[in-house]
């Protein structure tokens, strides 16, 4: 950051921890940004002419007569079509060599959309995936996040999905990005000769982590400008949001903050809800979608991160391996999409909706099956056609690498009830039955 | 002159500010920015330094700006015209804010003052009234809405003149009211209260006892709220909290909704705006939105308002039950109040109690639902508030504080269980678990006896019996394995199923099976019972669950007919040849 005139430099240092640092100064702003030794911090509190910078890249190595320079300014980034096809660091600026873009200075983290000028989300999002599409269809407009255990495949599901769904843009957010998944991103986007619509902020693992905080908002920075001022359907990926979270419990540590659940501190719940929430569906037709990923400790969902996530989210997806098959699956039981609602059986067939919930029923009967059988019961018919039901539901449908669209999904799904089940077993209105049923 | 302070430290949005005369605790107070004002309030006091709650992002502030008290707590405007409104947390109007993001320091009326109402009188001159008693009525949507007393006026006064019958503006004088003392006051359409005072304007607030019906079979029948009765909804993310709670608003018999929508998602209040102007509702034929008011803090709107959403709510709320009206008021979600507690409490570097939340937590939630109920106004006519509030526990957990405070003060409790949810049994309300403590209560078993027969109570007992039966004997199953149990186990099992498909589980999003009106669950409930009161043979337990998966098949088809039409007649036809299948005969 290049210093102007006029600038009062500090010079004295009351106070260093790992992540934060004081100093005694006068006429600074909530939330200013500020440099410490030439690194950037932003003001955290301020108490009379005592100051708490937090500074992004860490205090190591910051002496106590540091310099000192207040710049007057919330954190921000220079918008404009000139963001198409870059990489930038968590502070918007260029990783990819080449010159930092003009645009229109805005500051990251902005208010929020006023609710009566949002529009109810109703296009569908489509996959080719029917882990999603059939069964947990997403819409523009939402946010929904994968919960992933950290062996899973989802930023390789979460590539194909950017790729297929049909928006004018994608912006990546990556934290804690290791350095061979922000190498695949690249490589993916660029294969799929994308580039000139995806916009990328990353902080891999070689960065400080306090300077993840930084992604979301500048991420999405770019999508507002993107959806409102050109009206485009943006579809912005933020992972892994678990790092995020965990980069929010350092720094409250460190100003001695009360944590609450899982060390996490009391506002996790709000600093979450603003990002999510950004995802929109603006009358005038741009949309913000966000699709995130939630890391989790052995698929434990009750930790505070992914727990206060479901509540702020529009449902979540599961990947799951099936080992009757084994393939990778979005997992039919745990996954959830809260706005398919608006489209399933509207913008897609009548009967997607029944038989969407049939499938799942039949699934489940499968999986009842299953532990019987574990258990040394003996089966009944009925159990061993849901569990030849389930195999092929599984192979032919749910599996991440079918790419079909959802009118075909459906149509497979009665060829399937038909093969092993009679009418009256799936539970469905009779008129759909007597329109859709097969054999 | 108005009390005047500096800002003296800003963390996050708890602001110190070092004032030069008397505050009160909770008073309002404005915060200069460059010229935009900052709402905020007061919530601790230490010598020269107040400690505010900024009700808007604090970003750009500095030490030395200028605030100036209001001399009043958090105030609701109350008058005709805010029905049908989409409001903030603080009262102000959504729709009347400019621009496509949230801007501070805009502040906006939730009343128009150049609307015009019809008024007609209803007290008389030398009436003697007090705080709460009506004056008058003007037509608002399609109730009768009172012009009343303000509620602040103490003792009583004397009429001494009401406006004639005509057409009024809000801000107009329409009654005229002499004090002890010979003062005149004058009384107009509108009146200010402070949020977090209960309003206290009725003579008594007996056991509620009527059914508030609300469409919902699992509630009317096994789990039924009252006029005026408290409940809450517990449930893990995903198990379906917001769609019963939608489902609750849009369908029960109330003469006015208040959904405070409390710190949850953007989009699902955009569902309120976008789907109940569209929809009617199914007691009077009217547009839904006319009987409805938002208040919407959603995720992202400031914390701090958040808890402030709620009281300005439930002030709306017993605003109108004072002119006697049925009020239906939903928070989504109680959570959401906690945790921004939580917050400014963490800020204030306040001891914590459980999960860092503040110690007198319970006390808070308990002074908020003790503000429902139902009441006998002054005047002897009654009126009430049904309060239904949503609890987020974290990560599912009903041992958390928010759940344990709510559980001593909520008399129903809905609890929505994941493994329900996972099943897709929706709504995913646990038949066991969940209670209402009004099913018991003398006054309302007199009540729903007059209303839906002698043997409701016995039936309704009778199928909460076999819901226990069955779970037991499921385990049993699970345990001994299919040929390890009695018969009769099977049999009670799939008894039990059959209830649980037909009446405990609803499609909410199918137009028929999501609202059920009182006449025709009772005649669901007659047909569950006299399905699972009958006698059926079998050869083997193989057979029993094809046979009951019919039963089942043929009732849910009538589930999705319109009642006594012609598809249902057809399958009540085919249900009872399949029940005469293997009835035994006596």
């Amino acid at each position: 950051m290049a210093t102007k005139a006029f600038q009062k430099i500090y010079t004295q240092i009351t106070q260093i921890t790992k992540a934060t640092c004081s100093l005694k100064a006068t006429n600074v702003g909530a939330e200013e940004l500020a440099t410490v030794d030439g690194r950037l911090a932003q003001v955290v509190k301020i108490y009379g002419d005592d100051i708490t910078l937090q500074v992004f890249g860490g205090t190591e190595g910051i002496p106590t007569n540091a310099e000192v320079i207040f710049l007057g300014k919330a954190p921000t980034l220079k918008v404009s079509e000139n963001l198409s096809g870059r990489f930038f660091n968590a502070f918007g600026e260029p990783i990819d060599g080449g010159a930092t873009p003009e645009g229109e200075e805005r500051e990251i983290g902005g208010p929020s959309v006023n609710p009566v000028r949002r529009m109810q989300p109703s296009e569908l999002i489509a996959t080719g995936i029917a882990g999603i599409d059939l069964n947990n269809t997403l819409v523009s407009g939402q946010k929904i996040p994968f919960f992933a255990d950290p062996d899973q495949p989802y930023n390789e599901v979460m590539a194909n999905v950017a790729l297929r769904a049909q928006t004018d843009r994608i912006i990546l957010g990556g934290m804690g990005l290791t350095n061979d998944d922000y190498l695949y991103f690249k490589n993916v986007f660029n294969n799929a000769g994308v580039l000139d619509r995806i916009v990328c902020f990353i902080n891999t693992t070689e960065n400080p982590p306090v300077e993840r905080l930084l992604i979301p908002d500048m991420a999405l920075t770019a999508a507002e400008y993107f959806a409102v001022d050109r009206n485009e359907k943006v579809l912005v990926l933020l992972t892994d949001m678990t790092l995020f979270a965990d980069a929010l419990a350092i720094v409250s540590n460190r100003m001695d903050q009360i944590p609450s659940k899982d060390s996490m501190p009391g506002s996790l719940y709000s600093d979450l809800a603003k990002i999510y929430e950004k995802a929109v569906q603006f009358p005038e037709g741009g949309s913000i979608t966000i699709i995130a990923v939630t890391t989790l400790s052995g698929g434990d969902i009750t930790h505070a991160i992914p727990d206060n996530t479901g509540y702020i989210t529009e449902g979540q997806l599961y990947l799951r391996k099936d080992t009757d098959v084994g393939k990778v699956i979005v997992d039919p039981f745990r996954s959830l999409s809260r706005l398919k609602q608006l489209v399933i059986g509207k913008k897609t067939r009548e009967d997607h909706p029944q038989v969407m919930n049939a499938a799942v029923r039949l699934f489940s009967d499968a999986a009842n099956a299953k532990t019987k059988l574990e258990n040394g019961f003996d089966l009944s018919d009925y159990d061993e056609r849901c569990l030849k039901f389930a195999k092929d539901y599984s192979e032919d449908i749910l599996a991440v690498d079918v790419n079909i669209d959802t009118t075909e999904m459906l149509d497979k799904t009665w060829e399937i009830f038909g093969n092993y089940f009679r009418q009256e077993e799936v539970n469905i209105k009779q008129n759909l039955v007597d329109t859709y049923w097969k054999n | 002159m108005s009390t005047k302070g500096i800002v003296r430290g800003i963390v996050s949005n708890l602001v110190t500010v070092q004032v030069n005369g008397p505050v009160s605790q909770n008073e309002i107070c404005y915060i200069d920015l460059n010229g935009v004002q900052l709402m905020a309030e007061v919530i601790k006091l230490v010598g020269q330094n107040a400690f505010v709650q900024v009700f808007e992002s604090t970003r750009g502030l500095k030490v030395g700006s200028e605030v100036s008290f209001s001399g009043h707590m958090l105030e609701v405007t109350l008058g005709p015209g805010l029905l049908s409104r989409n409001l903030d947390g603080l009262e102000n109007d959504l729709d009347k804010m400019n621009g496509v993001f949230l801007s501070r320091g805009e502040y906006t009326s939730p009343l128009d003052d150049d609307s015009e109402w019809v008024f007609e009188p209803l007290a008389n001159a030398g009436d003697v009234v007090g705080a709460g008693d009506w004056l008058g009525q003007v037509d608002e949507n399609f109730q009768p809405h009172k012009i009343m007393v303000p509620f602040v006026f103490e003792g009583s006064y004397t009429v001494k003149e009401v406006r004639k019958a005509g057409t009024y503006k809000i801000n107009d004088t329409m009654a005229v009211l002499v004090d002890a003392e010979g003062n005149e006051h004058k009384v107009t359409m509108v009146q200010r209260w402070p949020v977090k005072k209960a309003m206290k304007v009725y003579r008594e607030k007996p056991r509620p006892f009527k059914l508030l019906e609300t469409g919902v079979r699992i509630i009317d029948i096994a789990n039924p709220i009252v006029e005026g009765g408290t409940g809450f909804i517990p449930g893990p993310f995903g198990t379906g909290k917001t769609v019963l709670q939608h489902a609750i608003s849009k369908q029960a018999e109330a003469d006015i909704v208040i959904m405070a929508a409390c710190g949850e998602r953007a989009n699902e209040v955009v569902e309120l705006f976008t789907e109940f102007p569209e929809l009617i509702d199914p007691h009077t034929g009217r547009n839904l939105m006319e009987r409805t008011i938002i208040v919407a803090n959603t995720s992202n709107m400031p914390v701090a308002a958040r808890e402030a959403s709620v009281y300005t709510a439930m002030t709306i709320a017993e605003y109108y039950r004072t002119m006697g009206l049925k009020i239906l008021l939903m928070a989504d979600s109680t959570s959401r109040w906690a945790q921004a507690l939580r917050e400014m409490s963490n800020r204030l570097e306040e001891l914590p109690g459980q999960d860092a939340f503040p110690m007198d937590l319970s006390a808070i939630i308990a002074g908020f639902y003790g503000r429902a109920g139902y009441v006998v106004l002054n005047n002897g006519k009654t009126g009430s508030i049904t309060f239904i509030g949503t609890v987020s526990p974290a990560g599912g957990n009903l041992k958390e504080p928010v759940t344990e405070g709510t559980k001593k003060v909520a008399r129903c409790f809905f609890a929505l269980e994941q493994a329900r949810a996972d099943r897709k049994r929706y709504p995913a309300v646990n038949p066991i678990d969940s209670y209402s403590k009004y099913f018991e209560y003398p006054e309302f078993q007199e009540y729903i006896r007059e209303l839906a027969g002698n043997d409701w109570i016995d039936k309704v007992n009778a199928l909460k019996n076999l819901m226990q039966r069955g779970k037991e004997v499921q385990e049993q199953i699970n345990i001994l394995g299919d040929d390890g149990v009695p018969l009769e186990y099977h049999i009670t099992f799939w008894k039990s199923e059959v209830l649980d498909f037909v009446l405990l589980q609803q499609d909410a999003f199918d137009k028929v099976d999501s609202v059920t009106p009182l006449d025709r669950q009772k005649f669901m409930l007659d047909l569950v019972t006299s399905i699972v009161d009958t006698e059926f043979e079998f050869d083997g337990f193989a057979e029993v669950m094809d046979y009951f998966k019919r039963i089942i098949n043929a009732c849910k088809q009538m589930n999705y007919s319109a009642y006594e039409s012609e598809d249902f007649n057809k399958h009540q036809a085919h249900l009872n040849e399949i029940i005469q299948e293997r009835a035994v005969k006596n």
